[in-house]
């Protein structure tokens, strides 16, 4: 049964005719073509479809678009403010923090709402933080001083 | 040394952390996937695959699927032409596969029908209405019980074969009878490797698009283009100028994309039937459950040394379990027994490898190709050495380490080697003599050792064309359009060829703009990546090209200042200039034009080729390296830490420290799952664990510490001195690991993984 559910997907307002059961996932990528968000394993084992739901990391292959109506969507592609990137996203090139990249939007974003709650994050709590996300190309180091980097990124923004 | 810098500038490009190309789009979402296309009138494929390991198909009925709406096609095998493939076209007996099963399954998930449909569901669905009726045969899952007498034949229809041995391959250096009689200690051990994943995080994918005049496009998560291309035309029996294969971005491979696979023929045999793109997109569980994995081999290795710790012989037999089909297999085959006498000087060497056909899932090519499990045994053998002998392990290695110019009789040539000096410098950084015989209670430290091939030289695909090949495209702009097979798969071959471009030519890796893995666009061919292949052999195909490009604007250059020929003209800084009279030179944008010019409108477009030659039987160079590992073991629950990794390693001359700071970090995490956490659970050729919940890939938390030093060489084959860093760097750590619990807790692993289970039974602490 087709359902209008209201979203706001990078700040912008979408009205979206579909089956509630639907994952976010799912229409993320088919329906509002936003396939930087990516398919791994759609168990919510690996973090490669992680997006900001009202700034909280979640697994959009485990969420059901009937689930957030009204709320607010971060993914990869509403990271950047024009040209300038995140601080994340600019400290994962510095680092150069990935290989293949498949992972790497849901690292970011994940790392993003680390870095909301702590801005000031001890390495226990980062690697805590990201452990559920899975990388199988660059063993995480890089992805972690990323992070640390990006601390500083942040705050010279400011 | 000094060859690898351009002896012309300062500003070298080999050497430095270039920027990935692909980074930006990577770290805002706009890279594409094969799954992130989509196409007018696309289609959504899924496959059938069988729930039995043997069996006869008696009848498979695809009414109901077929009568569902929404459905545009279902195929069966015998809908094919029914043409088997396999990587190795030179031995036609080995290509043992069919893109859907005809007369047998052979395995757990073996591809026996496809749906495509308007939607992914209704292909599912349209799935689970196909009806098959299956005679099941009696089946084996082990080496053992495949080459018991009266084991069933799992490829009976290939006449050739006699039982379940596939192929095997032979290596006999020196008297190996007389070389043990001089032995003071002769090892003799029989070591259980498992089998584990790729796990790369992006699925499987491809989608097919009918062209005009009955011809196809594919895109596809390959690490093999022209692999891919040629198999499918044969598949579909079409000439392979009608198959376009385009790789997109690919979101790791490890030896798990390289052939071509049923999703592939059927996506390309659908569309055509149905005249509508279509597109597969793997499930994670279909991956795990029935996708390509690293090969079980037991080994039986015996090994013996001199009271001085002199290696004297080695007799080493693996029996790997292939699976199903022979996939990769025959090369892992092949080399695992090169890997055996790799490292040390064996005086006399045995090898007795066969590839044995299993109906478990087939194995194929991952990381390292049968290095790892022969290295671990090796390296194992050698800390069991060092133990009996009474010397320290690294004394014992450095005693017997290969060096530049070493041999293995009749088999291979070491053209540069670093060991002895990773050696020494990983005891250094480590702090090894001092810490290794101190270790506090329930904590230790090991070592293990790798070499690894920089592309192999063997031509099983049977291609006529050269391994490797690219086009260079010079501008009156002063850019340069590089094109060519190789493909990044995420290691970074895009900006690394690039690197080796912009130094060659003395331009900036700013005006290179790369069209990589587009079997119509670029130059036919190259293998693919595999085998640490794509640095040394593109490298130099780029190198060969870049040679023509400057031998054509030196033409020009000496003309309009007149210079002798005597002079010697360089390229650097995006000049084209005498030598020894700087000022007598253009800039390569002002060059190019005037060549164009002078040739009355020709573009200046090259190509440039290598394949190794005269290189022995397996790799025109070799990497080389060490690694010591830091562990504790907690006493009550046998669970193990690595606390530390430290590694020096010789991959030749370092063209981007970045990138290969990268792979040895996504090697140590690859290596700590292999001897720590992942393993298939198998019961009568099904895999239980099918999900990265009970399939365990170490995850942030499980990474140790890391310092590493790279051992500079150079490699005289290899492009400014480059060797392998993509694959070796993944064989270490396991050994390492391994001999670090052994310190610690007096557990020696000969099966793989190292559990908790085994250290506790081991110590004592649990009982059976």
């Amino acid at each position: 049964m087709n359902k209008e559910i209201l979203l706001f997907v990078n700040d912008r307002e979408q009205k979206i005719v579909t089956d509630p059961q639907r994952t976010l996932l799912e229409v993320l990528r088919e329906d509002l073509k936003l396939t930087g968000t990516n398919f791994g394993c759609n168990e919510g084992l690996c973090g490669a479809c992680t997006v900001l739901i009202d700034g909280e990391p979640n697994h959009s292959c485990m969420v059901r678009i009937g689930e957030v109506e009204y709320k607010w969507i971060t993914t990869i592609e509403g990271l950047a403010k024009g040209e300038k990137l995140h601080p994340v996203q600019q400290a994962f090139l510095d680092e150069e923090a990935f290989q293949c990249g498949y992972c790497t939007p849901g690292m970011i974003l994940n790392a993003v709402a680390l870095l909301q709650k702590y801005p000031n994050p001890t390495d226990e709590q980062i690697i805590e933080w990201m452990n559920g996300n899975i990388c199988r190309c660059n063993g995480y180091p890089k992805i972690i001083s990323a992070i640390r980097r990006a601390v500083k990124l942040i705050k010279e923004d400011k | 040394m000094t060859n690898k810098q351009n002896p012309d500038t300062q500003q070298n490009v080999i050497g430095r952390s270039v920027p990935r190309v692909d980074a930006p789009h990577k770290a805002t979402g706009k890279a594409l996937y094969t799954a992130d296309m989509k196409l007018p009138g696309m289609l959504y494929g899924k496959l059938l695959r069988s729930p039995v390991p043997h069996a006869r198909i008696l009848n498979i009925d695809v009414s109901k699927a077929s009568s569902l709406p929404g459905v545009k096609d279902v195929i069966i095998g015998k809908d094919t032409p029914g043409i088997k493939y396999g990587n190795w076209r030179l031995f036609p007996q080995t290509q043992d596969e069919f893109p859907l099963a005809m007369e047998k399954v052979r395995f757990i998930g073996d591809e026996v029908a496809a749906v495509a449909a308007i939607d992914p569901d209704i292909a599912e669905e349209a799935v689970g209405l196909i009806r098959v009726d299956y005679e099941e045969l009696p089946a084996v899952f082990s080496v053992d019980e495949a080459l018991a007498p009266g084991a069933p034949l799992i490829h009976d229809e290939i006449e050739e074969l006699e039982g379940n041995i596939s192929i095997d391959r032979n290596i006999d250096v020196g008297d190996l009878e007389a070389a043990f009689a001089r032995a003071d200690l002769v090892l003799d051990d029989t070591f259980t490797l498992h089998a584990v994943s790729h796990a790369y995080l992006e699925p499987c994918a491809v989608l097919a698009q009918p062209d005009t005049e009955d011809r196809l496009t594919l895109w596809t998560s390959t690490q093999t283009p022209y692999i891919v291309q040629c198999l499918l035309a044969s598949t579909l029996g079409l000439p392979e100028n009608h198959v376009r294969v385009i790789k997109p971005h690919v979101g790791g491979g490890f030896g798990g994309k390289m052939e071509l696979r049923p999703w592939d023929f059927c996506a390309a045999f659908m569309a055509r039937r149905t005249g509508r793109p279509v597109k597969f997109v793997l499930s994670r569980t279909e991956e795990l459950a029935t996708g390509r994995r690293r090969h079980a081999i037991k080994i039986r290795s015996k090994v013996g040394f001199k009271k001085d710790g002199t290696l004297v012989a080695k007799d080493f037999e693996a029996y790997l379990d292939g699976g199903a089909y022979n996939s990769m297999g025959p090369t892992a085959t092949f080399l695992c027994g090169n890997f055996g006498a790799m490292l040390y000087r064996y005086p006399a060497y045995r090898y007795r490898g066969y590839h044995v056909y299993t109906n478990n899932p087939p194995a194929g090519a991952m990381r390292g190709f049968g290095a790892p499990q022969a290295m671990y045994v090796s390296e194992t053998q050698m800390n069991i050495a060092a133990k009996e002998l009474d010397i320290d392990p690294i004394d014992l290695r450095l005693k017997n380490a290969m060096v530049t110019g070493d041999a293995i009789e009749g088999v291979t040539k070491i053209s540069s080697a670093g060991f002895v000096e990773s050696l020494q410098k990983v005891a250094e950084m480590s702090g090894w003599k001092e810490k290794h015989a101190a270790m506090p209670p329930n904590k230790g430290m090991g070592i293990g050792c790798y070499s690894f091939i920089s592309g192999g030289v063997f031509n099983w695909f049977n291609t006529p064309y050269h391994f490797s090949a690219c086009e260079v495209r010079a501008y009156d702009d002063g850019t340069v359009h590089l094109l060519t097979m190789a493909s990044d798969i995420g290691q970074g071959s895009d900006t690394i060829l690039r690197q080796i471009l912009a130094q060659s030519l003395g331009i900036s890796v700013e005006n290179i703009r790369i069209t990589s893995a587009d079997t119509t666009m670029t130059p036919k061919a190259d293998l693919g990546t595999w085998g640490s292949r794509v640095t040394l052999m593109n490298g130099n195909a780029i190198l060969d090209a870049a040679r023509k490009i400057k031998e054509n604007l030196a033409q020009i250059v000496s003309l309009k200042f007149n210079l002798n020929v005597i002079h010697e003209i360089a390229f650097a800084d995006g000049r084209v200039f005498a030598k020894l009279k700087p000022e007598r030179g253009i800039s390569f944008a002002e060059a190019v034009a005037m060549w164009v010019t002078a040739n009355r409108g020709r573009e200046l477009t090259v190509r440039g080729y290598y394949t190794p030659r005269d290189k022995g039987l397996t790799t025109p160079a070799y990497s080389f390296g060490a690694q010591v590992a830091e562990i504790a073991v907690d006493p009550d629950t046998g669970i193990v830490t690595v606390e530390k990794i430290t590694t020096a390693h010789d991959c030749g001359t370092v063209i981007n420290p970045m990138a290969v700071e990268g792979q040895l970090e996504g090697s140590i995490q690859m290596g700590l799952g292999y001897v720590l956490s992942e393993k298939f659970v198998m019961r009568d050729g099904k895999t239980l664990n099918t999900t990265f919940l009970d399939y365990k890939i170490p995850s942030a938390e499980d990474m140790p510490q890391i310092e590493s030093c790279a051992i500079e060489t150079y490699e005289p084959e290899g492009p400014y001195g480059a060797k392998e860093a993509g694959e070796g760097l993944a064989i270490p750590t396991a050994p390492a690991v391994a001999h670090a619990v052994f310190e610690a807790t007096g557990y020696r692993c000969k099966e793989l993984p190292i559990t908790p289970e085994k250290i506790l039974r081991a110590t004592g602490k649990l009982m059976e």
